[in-house]
């Protein structure tokens, strides 16, 4: 099956329809192993125990990020190669990136009390994930205000690559300006910083919410999809009721 | 397993992503529920997709 092959709606809901129930059943096991680990995995000697906050933090930063960039992937093959499925997939990751940016701001305020002494400071990666996660919403609202979704995409789709540029300077502003958040340990040129008790259950947990992400945004893309048909066989019959 | 003096701050983090996970989980589940059943009742109006199969044939 190739990329045009997905551009088919219909052959799209087949596909996912088999490969969902393997997607959730591998996610279900990798998050269960990942959990396992990291009740584990031992103190960290400045930390103590909240470092187990992390193996929930940090992987949902990563996705965070990753989501707003498979959004941007989705609007350009909206605005460049009109792909079919393109607005569909950017329009279903939305909420899904918008809960994972809550949950890195909620964790990390929960970590930063204990560890910083506060739970919130207008820090350079602070603020731009804040900004991150307004984004999300904005887009979510954009898309619920216009009702038909053909005039909804482009204008997501522009916006969405314009917020784009916040995903640098997220990853960067810990080396860019002085933040209270620790610069990377583990995507860092010279290999990770991290000691292998933490950094392989933070792998699995890493792996093991990607594909949360992946198997949650193909089961909304397909009611998305679902919803359009319902859109267009409901306009379909009100063309065709008699005046 | 000892969570030490930060024990609340852990656990709530924890109880928060679980939440929030199974919200997401739930919410697209009735989100499918949802559409199917109103293409169930756009099938049972006679509503026929372009392409001639039924509106509820979910393929």
């Amino acid at each position: 099956m190739t990329l045009i092959d997905l551009a088919n709606p219909t052959r799209f809901l087949t596909l996912t329809a088999r490969l969902l129930p393997w997607l959730a059943a591998a996610t279900a096991i990798l998050l269960l192993i990942g959990l396992y680990q990291s009740a584990l995995a031992p103190d960290d000697y400045q930390q103590g125990a909240t470092v187990k906050i992390m193996f929930i933090h940090v992987p949902n930063a990563w996705l965070s990020m990753f989501v707003w960039g498979v959004m941007s992937l989705a609007a350009l093959g909206t605005l460049v190669w009109r792909h079919p499925l393109a607005d569909v997939a950017a329009k279903a990751a939305a909420p899904i990136g918008a809960a994972f940016t809550f949950l890195a701001l909620v964790t990390g305020s929960l970590w930063g009390r204990p560890m910083w002494g506060t739970y919130w400071e207008w820090d350079a990666r602070l603020t731009s994930v804040l900004i991150l996660f307004l984004m999300y919403l904005g887009l979510i609202a954009l898309w619920r205000a216009v009702e038909d979704p053909s005039r909804a995409a482009r204008a997501a789709a522009i916006l969405t690559l314009v917020g784009a540029i916040n995903l640098p300077i997220i990853k960067f502003s810990v080396d860019w300006w002085n933040t209270l958040h620790q610069p990377a340990s583990v995507m860092r040129i010279g290999g990770p910083t991290l000691d292998r008790a933490f950094l392989i259950p933070l792998l699995v947990m890493a792996v093991a919410f990607s594909l949360l992400f992946v198997t949650l945004h193909l089961a909304a893309m397909r009611n998305e999809i679902l919803r359009r048909r319902v859109r267009a066989l409901q306009m379909m019959q009100a063309r065709e009721r008699p005046a | 397993m000892s969570l030490g003096p930060y024990a609340s701050f852990i656990v709530t983090s924890y109880l928060l992503v679980t939440a929030v996970v199974l919200i997401l989980i739930v919410w697209i589940a009735i989100d499918y529920r949802r559409q199917k059943e109103r293409l169930r009742e756009l099938d049972a109006s006679g509503a026929i997709r372009r392409s001639g199969r039924s509106a509820a044939d979910i393929r």
